[in-house]
This record gives C-alpha cells, structure tokens and sequence, in this order.
C-alpha cells in the first residue's frame, strides 16, 4: 500500500468544494484543540503520535475505508511516520507535505471581479490561518493590500498577470500575522503606505496613508479611496475600491467584528470602532461589496471559496452592526473577549521594525489560528 | 549554568519530530524506576510533546531549562513504590508542616527526592539528600534535630524515615503527601 504527499493547495481545493476528507491529527492534543484544519465535510480524529510508537493496530478500526484519510502533524515528520505504519497496516493514506507549518503558510488566489475600466481584483486566502490579502491589477500596475510575509507569492503573481507593483498597503498596524508590506515595497520599489496613528513607533519610512487620499493604479482611473475607520486600532484605515468594493481590514468582517484591545486600549476605542460601523459605513452605498482582512469561521467562504459580502446585507446579518444600545455594544468588545493571538505583542514589534525575527520565529509566532473578531 | 544531576543523558539535537520522543522512550526503557533523564533537543516541539507523553505514558515530566538552542528536558522514570505501605508511624501533613514553616524555626527538612526533581522545585531551606545516597550521608544529618522528610508523594519519605529511625533518630516525621500537594512557597529553578 502506498503513503502519498498531499499538498496544502489540494487539501484548500476539498475545503472549496466542501468535499469529504478523514482527518488523522497526530499532534498532540493541545495544539489540536487551539488550531486545525477546517473543512464543512471533513472527519477528525486526534491520536498524538506518541502514543502511536508501539504500532497502529489499536486504531484501525477508527479509520474509514471509503474515505480519504490525510495524517497531519507540525512539520510532517511523525505524519510521515503514522502514515507508513497505517501503509504498512495495509492502508492506502496520505500526509499532508510540510505539515500544519505548510498550512498555515498557504495562500490560494481567488479572483473577486474585474474592474470597471479593465482591471481585476484578487483576494489572497490564507486558508490555515484565516487572513485576506487584495491585489489590485489595472493596465500593467499592481496595488496589494494587506499582504503576510510569504511574499514571493505576491511578487511571483504579479509577474505571472505581467503588472508592476506600485503601491503597497497596510490598513492596520497587524497584532496577528506579521506584515510582507514594507519587504514587499522594498524589493519592488513600491510605495509602503500606513496609517501614521499606528506608526508613531516604527522604524522604517513609509508613505502616510490618511482618509481622503486617492491612489490611481494604471493609467486608467482605478481609484483607491482611503476612509479613516478607527476602532481596531487608532489608524484603521478602510478602502473603497472602483466605487464597488469595501476594503474593511480589520473593523468589519462578514459575520463578525473588530476587536479593539490588541493594542491595549479596548476602553478608548470602543466609541471609535462605533463611529465607524455605526455611522461611516452607514453613509456608504449598500451595494459595496465588503472584503474583510481576515475570516474566522469557514462558513464565511463562498461558493468559489472566496470571502465577501454586500454592505447591505452584513448590514442586515451581521449581529455586531445590530445592537442598538451602546452600552451592549461596549460590554460585546471589551468583556469575555477571545483569547488574544499568539505572541501578539511581538508581531507587533516585528511589524513596527522594532525587532526582526528570523524565518523560523516569525513562524512559531503565527502559530495558530487569528482572533481578531468579536461576535 | 545550572548542573542537574542525571542518571542519563540523551543527546536527541538536530533532530526532527517524531526522532526526539523515539529515543526518549527507548531511553525510558533502559533506565531503571526513580531514575531520572535529561534529553537535549533542538526541536521546540518537543517540549510540549514531551510533557504530553510523559503524562500519557506515566512517567514524571521535572522540566525544561533553555540553553541556547537546546532545550533540556528532564523525566523521571514511573516506579512502582506509589504502591508500597507506609511503615513510618509518625506522620505530619503538608498543612502541619508549612503552618511550623511560619512559625517555628527550630527544625530540618530533609528533601529525599532526587537532585533533579528537588532542583526544578523545592521548599526554601529544604536539605537534598536523595534517598540513594542517605546511608552514605547519614553523618551530615544531627539525630538530635527535629526532621520533617518530604517526597513527592509520601513513600520514598517513609523509607527515609524508617531509616534514620533505625539509625537512632527519635524526632522524624513523614510528611503526606509531600511536594504533590504542596501550596507553599517554594524555591524554583527558573526564578
């Protein structure tokens, strides 16, 4: 019988198609518990690898036969490991190549729509850790939004669509996942935009990104228009793209909302994060298609596994821009929040310029899933 | 650098995920019960591996302490003393003796646990004689001091205490359960 590599790529298609998959996590139980893979139709089950070591006979009869089974570790080492032992059982398994460490560095490019006078908007899906990324491509120029550190995926895709980046964008100083901006603008001479209140600390130069600012990408009129929207953070700074797309970061997302307290001071923001939901978004035209910076529940994919929704109708559904009374919205998102992310106080330092971090601790600091939303 | 002392050492450096728990429990194999082992790794996983199992393989997880690159983790081997019937008759609990520990100064504990488990935590002042070694250093001890003996559980310091009661000490008391249930303050490695 024979152990097979599955790729992150192939295993975000089945989440798309919402297709079966049998799930052997053999991490150990806490680390399953904080974060695993997500899938509508997928089966789990959690048996750490070391309690494996003397043989996997006790589990055969665990595991289905009319289904794919997929082990999953860290890195994959101990999946590589189960998955023979099962091969050797006389199963056809196999391991998820390079391990959640893989999955969590996944990004699968959906394309959102086309723009009015040429163009096309890309939403970059962090599958395994639920962050957003935008590329914006119009007449051989490329605007990215948001982007993570696995840079080379952005820089490779705009080579592929033949357009240069220009302009890079962060809406939000990020507490959850360390930001591929400023490498990004450095490698490709792009200009690094950030919302100066959430750069009082960093290190670096950076073009200051106020409310107001229109930002043309290729020589058509595709207009980035930058709407002050604190409440995560001071300088959360949203976008409307083509007069058709809402550019949310981290103050709105489709079935929840911002946190204000990653950057310690829930108290003071809860009034801004208001204002922004309450009554800025409220003057924009309901049709806005919103694309959130991050999603938190895989219930928030499209049908084509891409995320985004009518401002009319998050208006409608989304329960964080439905509560009428202030104090209850004070008490959502600033009492039993979410635990906070993983290692954000040093994301933030990495995302300031403050400390650098080499690959593998950059890595260990995104561990795990995002928590950047109340609901 | 803090020296523990170890009955072995496993260099498991260098290696990935599943290798270092591997030879961690090939390693347990050949230990005897009670003794204790150190393994060097360099993969950070290992660390919360190595806890989980100890946990479901029975053994006492001590510790880590980082050096560098290396974590260091020490276990100590299951051993079927939990089982054996205590024979010591005078026995304090753990309340008893940290209510004396605020109060009165004129007494010793005696710490029978290995160095290793007494070195990751142990009560201030405690002396370390493991129970190995008590025969060999029964001298540094005075039968006429009032000592309280402590373990981890309460049995290895019933041992102790028979002992030093056949050795002419008159004052012992075997304290129950010892650092298993400990609330006090205590002395800890990383701090």
């Amino acid at each position: 019988m024979a152990v097979n590599a599955m790729k992150a790529t192939e295993v975000t298609k089945r989440v798309f198609n919402k297709e079966e998959l049998f799930i052997l996590d053999v991490r150990n139980t806490e680390d399953y518990q904080d974060w695993k893979i997500e899938g509508e139709n997928f089966e789990y089950l959690n048996i750490p690898y070391f309690e494996l070591l003397d043989g996997v006979e006790g589990i055969l009869d665990k595991l289905p036969t009319d289904k794919d089974v997929l082990v999953v570790c860290a890195k994959e080492g101990s999946s590589i490991f189960v998955a023979e032992e099962l091969s050797e059982a006389g199963l056809t398994v196999s391991y998820l190549e390079g391990g959640m460490k893989a999955w969590s560095e996944h990004l699968e490019p959906v394309k959102i729509g086309d723009l009015k006078n040429g163009g096309e908007v890309y939403q970059f899906v962090r599958i395994g850790k639920g962050c957003l990324s935008y590329m914006i491509i119009s007449n051989g120029e490329a605007a990215i939004i948001d982007a993570t550190r696995m840079t080379d995926i952005f820089t490779d895709f705009a080579d592929s669509k033949g357009a240069k980046i220009t302009h890079v964008f962060d809406t939000h100083l990020h507490a959850d996942h360390i930001s591929g901006g400023r490498k990004i603008a450095e490698k490709t001479n792009a200009m690094y935009w950030l919302p100066p209140m959430d750069a009082t600390e960093v290190t670096f130069k950076y073009e200051p990104l106020e409310g107001g600012n229109v930002i043309k990408i290729g020589n058509t009129a595709i207009g980035i228009h930058a709407l002050y929207t604190p409440g995560h953070t001071i300088g959360s700074t949203s976008f409307v793209v083509d007069e058709k797309y809402l550019l949310s970061g981290d103050i709105l997302f489709i079935d929840s909302i911002g946190r204000p307290d990653l950057a310690g001071l829930a108290e003071d923001w809860v009034g801004d994060l208001r204002e922004s939901l309450y009554k800025r978004y409220r003057e924009l035209s309901e049709d806005l298609v919103v694309l959130p910076a991050h999603f938190m529940i895989i219930e928030e994919l499209n049908e084509d596994g891409s995320v985004g929704k009518k401002l009319g109708d998050l208006f409608a559904e989304n329960h964080g821009l439905n509560i009428k009374n202030e104090e209850e919205f004070r008490r959502l998102v600033t009492e039993n929040l979410p635990p906070q992310p993983n290692a954000y106080q040093e994301i933030r330092k990495t995302n300031m310029g403050k400390i650098t971090p080499d690959e593998e601790e950059q890595r260990e600091m995104e561990i795990g899933p995002n928590r950047c939303a109340v609901r | 650098m803090i020296q523990i002392k170890t009955d072995f050492v496993l260099d498991a450096k260098g290696l990935a995920c599943p290798m270092p728990i591997v030879k961690t429990k090939k390693s347990m194999n050949e230990l005897e019960e009670g003794q204790v082992l150190e393994v060097q790794a360099t993969d950070k996983g290992s660390r919360a591996d190595i806890q989980a199992w100890a946990k479901t393989s029975g053994h006492q997880y001590l510790g880590t302490l980082e050096e560098g690159d290396v974590l260091k983790h020490f276990l100590r081997k299951s051993s079927s003393d939990e089982a054996i019937e205590r024979k010591h008759p005078k026995v304090a609990t753990n309340e008893e003796l940290e209510k004396m520990l605020k109060t009165n100064e004129n007494f010793v504990v005696l710490d029978v646990r290995e160095s290793a488990e007494y070195a990751f935590s142990h009560i201030s002042n405690a002396i370390s004689i493991p129970l190995g070694e008590l025969d060999d250093r029964i001298d540094e001890l005075n039968n006429e001091d009032e000592i309280f003996v402590v373990c981890r559980t309460g049995n290895r310091s019933d041992l102790a205490a028979q002992r030093l009661a056949e050795k002419g000490f008159t004052k012992v008391n075997n304290v129950v359960p010892g650092m298993s249930g400990w609330t006090g303050k205590t002395i800890n490695i990383n701090n």
